[in-house]
């Protein structure tokens, strides 16, 4: 049964995925983002991917809405209406169908959703489950992985945002004009 | 017949991941507009977490937190990969929209055609 829910709201998230291919609105493509941020934090949910739905619905349902919504404002509200540009539409949905039917190909040798008994739950997995608990004291196996045993990844993660942070700041903060 | 119907149900989500990715590729491709290249962009990420998340599922396990009685867990391994993933796109998300705001600026247009126009002239 979860995995008839998981895929009814993949469904949903490809039809508002060609919904934002479509609409020219950039204000109305912004908050169907949201939406589709917070249907992928419910099937993050029911794939038992909790720390990952929390995330998702906080990072990309909020901020990155609020950052698009801001760019929006900064700029323009609707796309104009592309030219004569055919010729890259058909690339582009070649180059999109290629790879999509590589991927599927690929996926006909994967374990299906769920298996138990798949190669990535016996390799490290169980490790991590059985012993990251007692030896770190936290009940949460993905915070004591990430905070302890993937620490220095995680100060990676935090330099990439701190980078990110200056190049935005240094882009759009202006020094010492009083212009507009 | 229930054969084809099982392995249908184990592999739709996949194919789910692969089509948001495709859809995620064609906007990235074709449209002309900055934002909604970011925008595509960011379907083309959550379409590969949806696959990492979907591969560390396992039927009838908790989620990874020690809970009393639970048999099996899911996989914490691949949540921890796309939480980092997840805040990274953040980033590079911010940075492409400052970018937009300051091309906005020097160029008075968020169209690829419109600045490539502009830098010709």
């Amino acid at each position: 049964m979860e995995r008839l829910h998981v895929i009814v709201l993949v469904i949903l998230l490809i039809a508002l995925a060609v919904t934002l291919v479509r609409l020219r609105s950039l204000l109305a493509i912004a908050i169907l983002t949201g939406v589709y941020s917070l249907i992928m934090a419910v099937v993050y949910t029911l794939l038992d991917a909790v720390d990952v739905a929390f995330t998702e619905a906080v990072v990309g349902a909020g901020i990155t809405l609020t950052l698009m919504l801001a760019a929006i404002s900064l700029t323009t509200r609707r796309e104009t209406k592309p030219g004569k540009r055919k010729g890259q539409r058909i690339v582009g949905a070649a180059t999109a169908i290629v790879a999509g039917v590589a991927l599927i190909y690929a996926t006909t040798d994967m374990p299906g959703l769920g298996i138990q008994d798949a190669p990535i739950h016996r390799h490290v997995a169980p490790y991590y489950i059985e012993t990251g608990p007692t030896e770190t004291g936290v009940p949460n196996i993905v915070t004591a992985s990430l905070a302890s045993y993937r620490g220095f990844d995680t100060l990676g993660e935090v330099t990439v945002i701190f980078t990110a942070g200056i190049s935005v700041m240094a882009l759009l903060w202006r020094w010492g004009k009083d212009d507009r | 017949m229930s054969e084809v119907l099982t392995y249908i149900t184990e592999h739709a989500v996949q194919w789910g991941a692969v089509i948001l990715l495709m859809l995620g590729l064609y906007i990235v491709m074709t449209r002309g507009n900055l934002i909604k290249k970011v925008i595509g962009l960011n379907i083309f990420q959550t379409a590969v977490f949806l696959l990492y998340i979907s591969i560390g599922y396992v039927l009838d396990g908790a989620a990874p937190i020690v809970l009393e009685g639970a048999e099996r867990y899911s996989n914490p391994l691949p949540h921890v990969l796309i939480l980092t993933a997840i805040v990274v796109s953040v980033a590079t998300t911010s940075l492409a929209l400052a970018l937009i705001v300051r091309i906005q600026e020097a160029y008075g247009s968020i169209e690829e055609d419109e600045i490539l126009e502009h830098g010709e002239t």
